[in-house]
């Protein structure tokens, strides 16, 4: 058996490409320290695609893959995966249908096997569909005033009104009680198909045997047709401060503003002043100022968020109902200061040392390798993204995170969505 | 970031063995000092997790000063003579790496995962606030804060994390573990500069903690890089007492409920006082674990097939053990209605499923399934440098030994139908549990 491979040197993890004899490629990691294998795979087309009064057929379809495929019912099924402690999972996000299999390397075969009827297969049974439907009605009512899934839910709904992206990803109570098994059979016609499809394999196996295995599972799926075109958005009701009320002691904050696509130029430098503002550090100047200096929070940060079609910069906090006009101003002042003097020298470097640092620490599993990688073969970035990824880091300046900080701050106005009962807004 | 965890999920008290020849290779020794000392080779990637464990948690607070482990662990991020605050989180990050910390029932835990080089600068950071933490007045108000807003998030806007602890509270009459690890809101409002000193040096002492270093390093390499920095400790002459109180045996079978007009899903679940794997005689504790995953672990277990696939009665059922505790600890069996069925109704549908599983629940496949899945369990987390210094610093913090972590799948396999029918019928009994309701009031 012939697989065309190239390899990468200089990066955290050594990538091969591997093409397989029907065609289907994958990023491809051999590793045989541990006796496993971990899959990750993304398929384009997710719950923005979901039918307009319906949202929450992509996560459901999600949710029935493993119910039943083949001639398995869900139970069969099931049992199949638990027997040889197979992990398979499937998950479905605004814009992609995605999931990982995760195997011990002797029980390889049979679960590729298991992910290919999973894919190819699914049974969508009349009995795996009211089971699903209930549980994720459950979820959904169990979450239902959860003050943070509230100020989630409202902020989409405002920052995205009339876009699919503002539509709950889960849906509603009512809306999946609506969702028929055609509705799901139709979704999955749409979005599993070949040429959709990236994947990522890390662990005890070669070349040789992937390339079978990954002509089973991808190359026997029916090539893909095109999806509805889910037009460009950008967040709403920037300016807007909208307070959901709810009888809590403590308030949960969403606030965002404009935002840079991981797959735009100027991405690196807003990930860099990002990381700046409220990155998953203690040293941000948010966990400096809103935490430590002033004991408003437990948790407070900001992230970047890229959609196919739209991108974000999004943060979170959680404060008393009496101190939330105080951490909302400490929060804006923080942008204020950043927009108008920048960071530090010092600071962007330390910055930087820790983005360069910190990225082989997303690389010491099998599981977390493959997930990544499976990111950027998706993001488009190219295999080569992992090896240049830390110059871009170490090439962004002061100007360009003056650039990054105009585009993104912009007049220093956010969407602010408060769940709980905040004094004085 | 400083999470008060809750080791509620099997996974953080799995244990970890040799299993198929993929076991790490792992070495284990003690300072002059009286620190402990493990080592995990993993050369897949130049990097390190370096973690100290300190044997003192949640359970040992003194009363009337509940959370103090919790908020000390807080406070140890506030730094000392040589390092002020936020130093050591600068030069964490600054060298690209990550930190934490986390404080359970028995133990309090700090990592940092960095590359293998700076592993040396990690130790002389963490030696430092061994003991020379500062604690100045102006960090405790601020800080206290902090956690008053943390508790707030867990749980005062959570009905079903007011239920949890409503239910731990009622099944330990006697022992802390009815305590919450961050402290009642009322006792943290309470806590000061002098609560946290104290309990500073009453626990942070060599002869208290356990060093673990996972990654790409050697054990000379450890030992010589140990030896001058947290050997430089000087100790305190014995370790700390625990001062913990055993349950009474229990005899009434308790009844709870959280009424909340924000639940708009009511939950069932039911407790069993039972042994940990540091109490359990004639291996119930191995039995307990193969027994949760029989009856509760995942879609193939017993009391979801029964509830969730023949009867509809529920929409989602399990069951979980909390084996990892120093004494008497939790069994777990929860559930969640249908549309349509009350929580009485429920309740007694569990009960019966309850009481037919030494005859019904206990077949070979179903056992032989379970345990594939918790040996597979201990392979899997190899995979992870993080996951095996987790394994082995709870386990050592608690007073297992390295040989017992070790042996752990070799004691799941042997396990028999028998044993399961009779931890079973010995434990999951009435005058041994709490039931909770999970349910919505009135406005």
């Amino acid at each position: 058996m012939t697989a065309s491979v190239e390899t990468l040197s200089s990066s955290p993890t050594q990538v091969k490409v591997l093409t397989s004899p029907g065609g289907v490629e994958a990023w491809h990691v051999e590793s045989d320290v541990v006796p496993l294998i971990a899959v990750s795979f993304i398929f384009e087309g997710g719950s923005a695609h979901d039918p307009e009064t319906k949202p929450g057929v992509a996560q459901m379809l999600a949710r029935l893959l493993d119910e039943g495929a083949g001639e398995y019912d869900s139970d069969a099924f099931q049992e199949r995966l638990a027997a040889r402690a197979i992990e398979l999972s499937f998950n479905a996000g605004n814009d992609a249908l995605g999931g990982s299999l995760k195997t011990l390397v002797k029980h390889a075969d049979e679960a590729f096997e298991l992910l290919r009827l999973a894919l190819a297969e699914p049974r969508f049974d009349q009995d795996a569909i009211e089971r699903v439907r209930a549980q994720t009605i459950a979820g959904l009512k169990y979450q239902q005033n959860d003050p943070g899934v509230m100020a989630t839910r409202r902020f989409f709904e405002e920052g995205f009104a009339g876009h699919p992206y503002g539509r709950p990803t889960s849906g509603t109570p009512e809306s999946v009680a609506a969702i028929t098994r055609d509705d799901l059979v139709a979704m999955h016609r749409a979005i599993i198909a070949r040429g959709r499809v990236k994947v990522a394999v890390v662990g005890a196996i070669g070349s040789d045997n992937l390339s079978a295995l990954l002509d089973r599972v991808f190359g026997s799926l029916p090539e893909a047709k095109p999806l509805g075109i889910i037009e460009p958005a950008q967040l709403q009701k920037i300016g807007s401060r909208i307070v959901v009320d709810l009888d809590v002691p403590q308030s949960v904050i969403r606030f965002g503003m404009n935002g840079i696509a991981w797959r735009d130029p100027g991405f690196i430098p807003a990930y860099v002043l990002n990381h700046i503002l409220g990155g998953g550090a203690f040293t941000s100047r948010l966990f400096q100022e809103v935490r430590e200096k002033r004991g408003l929070a437990y948790s407070v940060g900001t992230s970047l968020v890229s959609y196919r079609s739209a991108a974000m910069t999004w943060g979170y906090t959680a404060t008393k109902n009496e101190r939330v006009v105080e951490a909302l101003d400490v929060i804006t002042d923080e942008m204020a200061k950043l927009t108008s003097e920048g960071p530090s020298d010092e600071e962007l470097q330390k910055a930087k040392d820790y983005l360069i640092g910190s990225y082989a620490l997303g690389f010491d599993t099998s599981t977390k390798i493959a997930h990544t990688l499976a990111q950027i073969a998706f993001e488009g970035l190219g295999i080569d993204y992992i090896a240049r990824r830390n110059a871009l880091v170490g090439a962004v300046t002061q100007a360009d995170i003056r650039k990054a900080a105009e585009r993104i701050f912009g007049d220093g106005r956010m969407l602010t969505v408060i769940a709980g009962r905040p004094t004085g807004v | 970031m400083h999470t008060a965890s809750k080791p509620i999920l099997r996974a953080d008290a799995a244990s970890f063995g040799r299993t198929e020849g993929s076991g790490p290779n792992l070495s284990s020794f003690t300072l002059d000092n009286g620190l402990d000392v493990v080592v995990i080779p993993d050369h897949r990637v130049p990097v390190v997790t370096h973690m100290i464990w300190y044997r003192n948690g949640s359970a040992d607070d003194p009363i009337g000063q509940s959370g103090i482990a919790h908020f000390l662990e807080h406070l140890m991020f506030k730094g000392t003579e040589r390092h002020p605050a936020g130093e050591f989180s600068k030069v964490v990050s600054g060298l690209g790496g990550q930190e934490n910390a986390f404080t359970s029932f028995d133990y309090t835990a700090y990592f940092q995962r960095v590359a293998r080089e700076n592993l040396k600068t990690m130790m002389e950071f963490e030696a430092d606030r061994m003991t020379n933490l500062l604690l100045e007045e102006s960090v405790i108000a601020p800080e206290r804060d902090v956690v008053l807003e943390e508790r707030r998030m867990r749980v005062e806007t959570d009905p079903s994390a007011q239920l949890s602890e409503a239910m731990a509270a009622s099944l330990f009459v006697h022992h802390p573990y009815g305590i919450p690890i961050i402290g009642w809101m009322h006792e943290i409002e309470t806590l000061n500069r002098d609560h946290a000193l104290d309990y500073y040096r009453r626990f942070y002492t060599p002869e208290n903690g356990i060093l673990v270093v996972a990654g790409d390093v050697t054990e000379d390499e450890v030992r010589r890089l140990a030896d001058s920095t947290y050997g430089r400790v000087a100790p305190q002459g014995m370790r700390p007492i625990r001062v913990r109180p055993r349950e009474p045996e229990p005899v009434a079978a308790r009844h709870i409920t959280v009424a909340d007009p924000k639940v708009e899903q009511p939950t069932l679940q039911r407790l069993y006082l039972v042994p940990s794997c540091r109490t359990a005689s004639q291996r119930d504790c191995y039995s307990l674990e193969l027994l949760a995953e029989v009856i509760g672990g995942g879609p193939t277990s017993y009391l979801y097939r029964k509830l969730v696939m023949e009867r509809g009665i529920a929409v989602n059922a399990g069951a979980w053990y909390m084996s990892s505790a120093m004494e008497d600890t939790r069994f777990c069996v929860y559930a969640v209605p249908a549309e349509g069925v009350s929580l009485q109704a429920l309740e007694e549908a569990v009960d019966q499923v309850l009481k037919t599983i030494p005859s019904e629940a206990l077949d070979a496949d179903s056992i032989e399934r379970a345990k594939t899945r918790l040996v597979a369990e201990t392979i899997y987390s190899t995979d992870s440098q993080s996951s095996l210094a987790r394994i082995y610093g709870s386990a050592l913090a608690i007073g297992e030994t390295i040989e017992e972590v070790r042996r752990w799948p070799v004691e799941i396999e042997t396990v028999l139908k028998d044993d399961l029918a009779s931890a079973a019928e010995r434990y999951l009994t009435p005058r041994r549990s709490v039931t909770g309701y999970l349910q919505k009031s009135a406005a």
